[in-house]
């Protein structure tokens, strides 16, 4: 069992959860609106990596193309609210499930397959996707994207989208709580960490590796969704694969074998991207350079290293795993 | 077809041969991705940059020499080399040390490597677009199914199958070749017997990468040298190794020919969607195969 904030909803942890909650609320109307919109970039970005972490680090898949999923949700969207007259909510409904069926389609192909099999076989099923919302000029707008996406006006201000995107997070992150905490989650875990004992007592691995699938990349969706009043355009870069792997060196960043960390992930990378950026264009330089850093000294996350700094458990993350 | 012309005998054999030269390109890479592949059981995520670097470093090799014929030829032997040069180095000081770890974290690096690489061409290079002559017994056009096909996709023709043999008789015929096959089916017992692993692998990885290089020295006559031209050919490579069985060289070949052979054939039936027809075969091969076409090495 590596997984280490069993209890992240615990009463130790509940006060300052709750402080953080509140700061959070109050703190639009004190900060500049920059500032306003960077954080709600975190959240929709927080958001998509807690939904590959489900994946990623309770179910130990390698997903590497959890942006195509969440592009679907927000081209999905974007496309409802630009090229049809439908109510605006249903483009915003339709974005998650969207991404959840596209995610049920690709996953149905890669779960037949295992580890680095199942990771290539989705990066490429993946930038099909890009490929199609890249070179389709006439209904996705190709390498321009759509801009000026009518929104309505309760979130089309930075501090609505804020306070829109604070909620969703809010209320994702307890969702995914409780799918980690329920059964299902339990037996993704014991999938992931040991397979084939989960197969011997009659567990249906398959099946159980494409539900945490679907579940994941509808969350996506709703991170897509979130871009979309977030930033009130998308563009194929959503769906590049680079930008997908960025989302696995933030739960790494994090710490994949916590629940918490990565949201940590996020906000750090988020911040690092908007505060270099300012001084340079090398940003992706910078971004290998910490992950070669983190590879070597810091596997097992900045929140996974706190906790085990500070003696939550003692046990050693990031065990080299026994070859099957 | 909606644009009113007929697909002709001469239109499917031209772009058959075209899909071919460009399978013998997609086989070169590929093949050292597999390498790499079978050996390490890593995909080099910076196999693409090393390719565009083998692509830009023949431009800068070609034109400190004028550009001639002269230029081309040695920017085909020194290209690779150069790239060659920059996988030591990354592998001896950094990547070795990771062997131990898991293989995540291996792939990890690689991203880590393609990153790293793709800015420092940026800085090197800059963002133009560039373009070397192929030297001039290859240029121009020879006329085969009555349509003109560039001589210098006829050379890559002969090149392709030149270096499948190279490989072949390298890794079945010399010492360190049959070193690397044994420690791709059973490194444990390869260390077991004396011999360092660690230089096995460091092999590999360069020969692997080098082919990248030689992939990318030997595209370059035929398309723009750009920022970019990595995202494309690792996705390739991806799928080719994938759909011909991981690390299985003869299997990279066989995925080359498929998907160069759907996307020329593609381009004749749908132009602006032409990339749909290799990832629907991909799709249909991985379908009916999950574990490719041909065996894999592991």
């Amino acid at each position: 069992m590596r997984v280490l904030s069993k209890d992240f909803f615990n009463l130790r942890s509940l006060g300052p959860i709750i402080a953080l909650l509140v700061v959070l609320v109050i703190l639009p109307s004190i900060i500049p609106r920059f500032y306003i919109y960077i954080l709600a970039v975190i959240f929709m970005t927080a958001l998509l990596a807690m939904s590959l972490n489900m994946v990623v680090g309770h179910g130990g898949l390698f997903q590497f193309h959890h942006g195509a999923f969440y592009g679907v949700g927000a081209y999905t969207a974007a496309l409802m609210l630009t090229k049809t007259s439908l109510p605006m909510w249903l483009g915003f409904v339709a974005g998650p499930f969207m991404a959840a069926f596209v995610g049920l389609l690709i996953g149905m192909f890669c779960v037949r397959l295992t580890k680095l099999y199942f990771g290539m076989l989705q990066i490429s099923l993946g930038s099909l996707v890009w490929a199609i919302a890249f070179r389709w000029y006439s209904f996705t707008g190709g390498d321009d994207g759509i801009h000026g996406i009518p929104l309505p006006s309760l979130i089309s201000s930075t501090k609505g989208a804020y306070y829109f995107g604070l909620i969703l997070l809010i209320l994702c992150v307890t969702v995914i709580y409780l799918i980690f905490k329920s059964p299902f989650g339990a037996t993704l875990q014991a999938i992931r960490d040991n397979p084939e004992r989960c197969e011997a007592i009659g567990i249906n691995v398959r099946r159980h590796q494409l539900i945490a699938i679907v579940i994941a990349t509808f969350f996506a969706g709703v991170a897509g969704v979130l871009f979309v009043v977030v930033e009130g355009s998308v563009f194929p870069d959503l769906l590049f694969w680079v930008f997908s792997l960025e989302l696995f060196i933030m739960c790494l960043l994090g710490g994949w074998f916590t629940f918490a960390g990565p949201i940590l992930g996020a906000a750090i990378m988020i911040s690092l991207r908007t505060f270099v950026g300012i001084y340079t264009e090398y940003w992706t330089l910078i971004l290998g350079i910490i992950l070669i850093l983190l590879i070597f000294f810091l596997p097992e996350g900045v929140w996974g290293y706190l906790l085990e700094k500070f003696g939550f458990q003692r046990k050693k993350l990031l065990e080299k795993e026994p070859d099957p | 077809m909606e644009s009113g012309y007929t697909i002709t005998f001469a239109a499917l054999g031209s772009q058959f041969l075209v899909g071919l030269s460009r399978a013998m390109i997609l086989f070169i890479v590929s093949s050292g991705m597999s390498l790499v592949l079978g050996v390490l059981r890593v995909p080099n995520v910076a196999h693409g940059s090393l390719y565009m670097i083998g692509a830009f470093a023949a431009f800068s090799i070609s034109s400190l020499f004028g550009g001639g014929s002269t230029g081309f030829w040695l920017a085909l032997v020194f290209a690779p080399l150069v790239v060659a040069l920059i996988s030591f180095v990354a592998e001896r000081s950094l990547f070795r040390h990771l062997y131990e770890r898991e293989h995540l974290m291996l792939l990890l690096f690689t991203f880590a490597l393609m990153l790293i690489l793709g800015d420092l061409v940026k800085m090197f290079w800059g963002a133009d677009y560039r373009s070397i002559m192929a030297p001039e017994m290859f240029q121009g056009a020879v006329p085969i199914f009555g349509s003109p096909f560039p001589k210098y996709n006829l050379f890559l023709l002969g090149v392709g199958p030149l270096v499948a043999v190279l490989l072949w008789l390298f890794i079945t015929k010399t010492k360190i070749g049959k070193i690397s096959r044994a420690a791709a089916v059973d490194m444990e017992m390869v260390g077991a017997i004396g011999i360092n692993v660690s230089w096995v692998f460091a092999f590999a990885f360069v020969l692997g990468c080098l082919l990248a290089g030689l992939g990318g020295a030997l595209v370059s006559p035929t398309v723009s040298i750009t920022l970019g031209m990595d995202h494309d050919i690792i996705m390739e490579a991806f799928l080719i190794v994938a759909i011909g069985g991981l690390g299985n060289m003869w299997g990279a070949l066989v995925g080359s020919l498929i998907f160069g052979l759907t996307q020329s054939f593609g381009v004749l039936f749908w132009p602006q969607f032409a990339i749909v027809f290799p990832y629907a075969a991909v799709v249909i091969v991985l379908t009916w195969r999950p574990k490719g076409i041909l065996k894999s090495v592991w």
